[in-house]
């Protein structure tokens, strides 16, 4: 379980590694923020490739980000979208607000 | 139908114990020959009874949560059960985007998914008594 973070042009990318559940997205969660103490970001990725598993406490910490970033007139992309997170994804309705790209070249195409 | 298996677990309310249980119940539940999408679905319910009992039965404090469940020929009953603050209106609770914790980052989807992924979900709950989740799956891959 970890989070790492990588700038990639004017994006933040979030490479998340394991189950994000509560226990994770509370790490994950503290971790991004000393990170945007440090420095801030209007874009911010989260990669899902190393994470096939995720459940309502990552939508929290998913719609959370997106809230915050919107007051800031910021945005929040998701990367590599596995099939179990897709359907978290979906049935919560964050496919709505978060949209999903292949890899960071296509999100910062799009995005 | 005639009961195959049956196990009880109990564990401390601590959220390392959430990835456990997934963890337990999932090869438990193994014993039925699910899918790997019947198993990731069980995962997930699981995990989001057990994060309300951490963090809103017990509310981060140290408690008791037990798991109980129950093998029949082609279906698996899973009870996920806390001594803590309880229920006072479950009606409202399994609406979807209900929080009583919105300041925590909770979205509201927990009773949502866990009735999306499993077949049927009760709750029983009363208040400063505790919550018993109640959930149902029918695991149909019988080769
Ligand atoms: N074991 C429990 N003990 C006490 N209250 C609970 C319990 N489980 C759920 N609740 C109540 O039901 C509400 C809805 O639960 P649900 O899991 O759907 O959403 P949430 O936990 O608030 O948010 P999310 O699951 O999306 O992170 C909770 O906000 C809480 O008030
Ligand atoms: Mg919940």
């Amino acid at each position: 379980m970890g989070v790492t973070f990588k700038v990639y042009n004017d994006f933040l990318i979030v490479n998340l590694k394991g189950e994000l559940d509560h226990h994770m997205a509370r790490m994950v969660s503290e971790k991004l923020d000393e990170y945007l103490m440090r420095q801030s970001f209007k874009k911010i990725l989260f990669n899902f490739k190393q994470v096939n598993f995720m459940d309502s406490s990552g939508v929290g910490m998913l719609i959370g980000r997106y809230k915050a970033l919107q007051k800031i007139g910021g945005k929040v992309g998701a990367i590599n979208v596995g099939k179990q997170v897709a359907r978290i994804f979906e049935i919560s309705g964050l496919f709505n607000i978060i949209p999903c790209f292949n890899d960071e070249i296509e999100a910062s195409e799009k995005m | 139908m005639e009961v195959l298996n049956e196990m009880t677990i109990d564990f401390w309310s601590k959220s390392q114990n959430e990835a456990f249980a997934r963890v337990v119940v999932a090869a438990f539940a193994s014993q039925l020959n699910p899918t790997l999408d019947e198993l990731a679905d069980i995962k997930t319910a699981v995990s989001e009874a057990v994060t309300n009992c951490i963090i809103h039965g017990y509310e981060n404090e140290t408690g008791i949560i037990r798991i109980k469940s129950i093998l029949r020929e082609n279906e698996i009953e899973i009870w996920v059960q806390d001594w803590g603050k309880g229920i006072e209106d479950i009606e409202k609770a399994r609406q979807p985007l209900w929080t009583s914790k919105p300041e925590l980052d909770r979205s509201g989807m927990g009773f949502t998914i866990m009735e999306n992924f499993m077949d049927r979900v009760e709750v029983e709950s009363s208040p400063g008594k505790g919550t018993i989740v109640k959930m149902y799956k029918t695991i149909k891959n019988k080769k």
